[in-house]
């Protein structure tokens, strides 16, 4: 900290899942990090799904968050590489709301998504790509064009950009400013969706004092400037069922108990009214963790 | 097995049919180099593990987390098993080596057809389907920029149908029709089922049988697939473990014997 600044000069993004609710808008595009069933900002999420927050457009490499937006019928349209509990490969309220046709659906090539972020965060129009030639990706997709080379003969797929009107990320740490830190092995595409994003807000296990993070990590796990991000939440087990290593291991039971919650409404309604419409507080009680 | 049955070397009674798979998984490697082996699935892992340890000693591989490992992992290792790390790979450097061409992945199809098109994404229109499955994944990138191989562990005229619903990975019709930029480094491999082993090295590129596993007939593998398979006048038997290759397999790869669950013993 620079001598003579007082905390209250720092720039302070620490907020609430609720207050990052309130900055939301129906038929906002947004994007969610992490991957599969992997350290998901699922209590921001959590907090969405209690919201009366409708008509958005999901960016993900999708897992239990694409599934529970489908359920609560807030997401109109996902756009995803794939969408999988990973232990549980397919995700049943994802199914259910394909197979029903009441999402609309833009299905790319894993690496096609990444290039639409990137070019998002490029503020460039596309990316040219050799994925998604030949592919039904083609098919399914209309809307995406070929480009010509103006060097050679190729002829590449023009990757539009993905811009998302708000990305949302879980860290492991972060500190009051909005620096973000990854402690686990892969911080999958975390940085891209927070550069693709106008707004971006992170959640954290926990928040660490200014110039904490490398008693936690090494320089290069600090992976997220607050250049890119806007808000910052603490949220112990804020990933949680999903996993956040090396903090917690996905929780495979209460996954379970998330993918058996497909089966009927009452089922689903038993879910929610467990683990969802309660404040955080209470669901780290509900999953035994210590307060 | 006894100590007698062994220095006969591995017969047919004394290898299992998963391991004949893990075998021809292992051959789709032979002959790729350093190039990261990318294997979804048990048999295809194991397969990827001991060709980098036997033939293919420059073969890369993975924990299939983001750790290339220097010595191979038992299937179904703890997540704090201690590992020997050569590199790191998450997600963002497999994408990165994906576009560079220098891996080769094997991976599943819930449907495959004649030319290699592979659907992994849904079953039924794309539009409503009758049954979601992941999404297209990472398989139309794959098999434009590198070689791919599948493995199906059941064989049978669900998985290698007529025409697949939804071209996640592109076969070589398509790949034609898209035209050269997508065929420039499109190669699809190898498919090993739990019946034999294919490959579309015919004047049109549709399938053909490269090898059948022991004791599997033409008739038998012709009447499970959906389209006529290339019949090439000689068909070898795919080729059984070495005694080294069984050790390795039972002992170092995956001595829980997890491959039995992807293909039961007979």
């Amino acid at each position: 900290m620079a001598d003579g600044m007082t905390d209250k000069q720092m720039t302070d993004k620490r907020m609430t899942e609720e207050d990052v609710v309130a900055e939301l808008r129906d038929g906002m595009t947004i994007g969610i990090a992490g991957w599969g069933s992997r350290r998901k900002p699922m209590s921001i999420v959590r907090a969405i799904l209690r919201s009366a927050l409708s008509d958005l457009t999901v960016v993900a490499y999708g897992g239990p968050e694409v599934g529970m937006l489908c359920a609560t019928g807030q997401a109109k349209k996902v756009v995803y590489g794939f969408v999988s509990l990973d232990s549980i490969a397919l995700e049943p309220h994802f199914r259910a709301a394909r197979q029903n046709a009441t999402i609309e659906a833009m299905e790319l090539d894993e690496g096609m998504l990444q290039w639409g972020l990137r070019a998002a965060a490029m503020r460039v129009d596309f990316l040219p790509c050799r994925a998604g030639l030949g592919s039904a990706v083609r098919d399914n997709n209309p809307g995406l064009k070929l480009v010509a080379s103006p060097y050679s003969d190729d002829e590449y797929l023009a990757m539009p950009a993905l811009k998302l009107d708000v990305a949302l990320l879980h860290a492991n740490r972060a500190d009051a400013r909005g620096n973000a830190q990854y402690l686990g092995p892969d911080w999958y595409f975390d940085d891209l969706f927070a550069m693709a994003a106008d707004r971006t807000f992170v959640s954290c296990e926990r928040i660490v004092e200014p110039g904490g993070f490398l008693a936690e990590g090494p320089e290069s796990s600090i992976r997220i400037s607050r250049i890119f991000t806007d808000g910052v939440v603490e949220a112990p087990y804020g990933a949680h069922f999903t996993h956040c290593v090396p903090d917690y291991q996905r929780d495979e039971q209460i996954q379970k108990e998330y993918a058996d919650s497909a089966k009927s409404p009452e089922a689903w309604a038993d879910f929610r009214a467990k683990y969802i419409d309660i404040p955080e507080a209470d669901y780290r009680r509900v999953i035994g963790a210590a307060q | 097995m006894s100590a007698d049955e062994r220095s006969e070397g591995a017969t047919v009674r004394d290898v299992t049919l998963a391991e004949i798979c893990a075998v021809a998984c292992a051959e789709a490697w032979r002959g790729s180099g350093e190039v990261l082996a990318s294997p979804i699935g048990t048999i295809p892992t194991i397969g990827a593990r001991l060709a980098a340890i036997t033939f293919e000693p420059a073969l890369v591989y993975g924990d299939g987390d983001a750790s290339q490992l220097g010595a191979p992992l038992p299937i179904g290792a703890p997540a704090d098993a201690e590992k020997v790390v050569e590199a790191w790979l998450p997600f963002g450097n497999i994408f990165d080596i994906v576009w560079s061409g220098r891996r080769h992945v094997m991976m599943g199809a819930t449907q495959i057809d004649r030319f290699g098109n592979q659907n992994i994404a849904c079953i039924g229109p794309w539009a409503k389907p009758k049954a979601q499955l992941l999404g297209v994944r990472g398989a139309p990138g794959n098999t434009v920029n590198h070689p791919t191989s599948y493995w199906v562990p059941v064989h049978n005229l669900r998985a290698f149908v007529e025409q697949v619903d939804c071209a996640s990975g592109v076969g070589y019709d398509r790949a034609k029709a898209a035209g050269p930029t997508a065929q420039q480094y499109h190669h699809v491999h190898h498919v090993v089922s739990n019946k034999g082993v294919f490959d579309f090295e015919t004047p049109d590129h549709s399938m053909r049988i490269r090898s059948l596993h022991p004791g599997v007939t033409v008739e038998e593998v012709q009447e499970l697939t959906g389209f006529a398979l290339v019949v090439p006048d000689d068909i070898p038997t795919s080729r059984l473990p070495t005694d080294d290759e069984v050790r390795l397999i039972r002992e170092v790869l995956d001595p829980d014997n997890a491959r039995a669950v992807e293909v039961p013993d007979q």
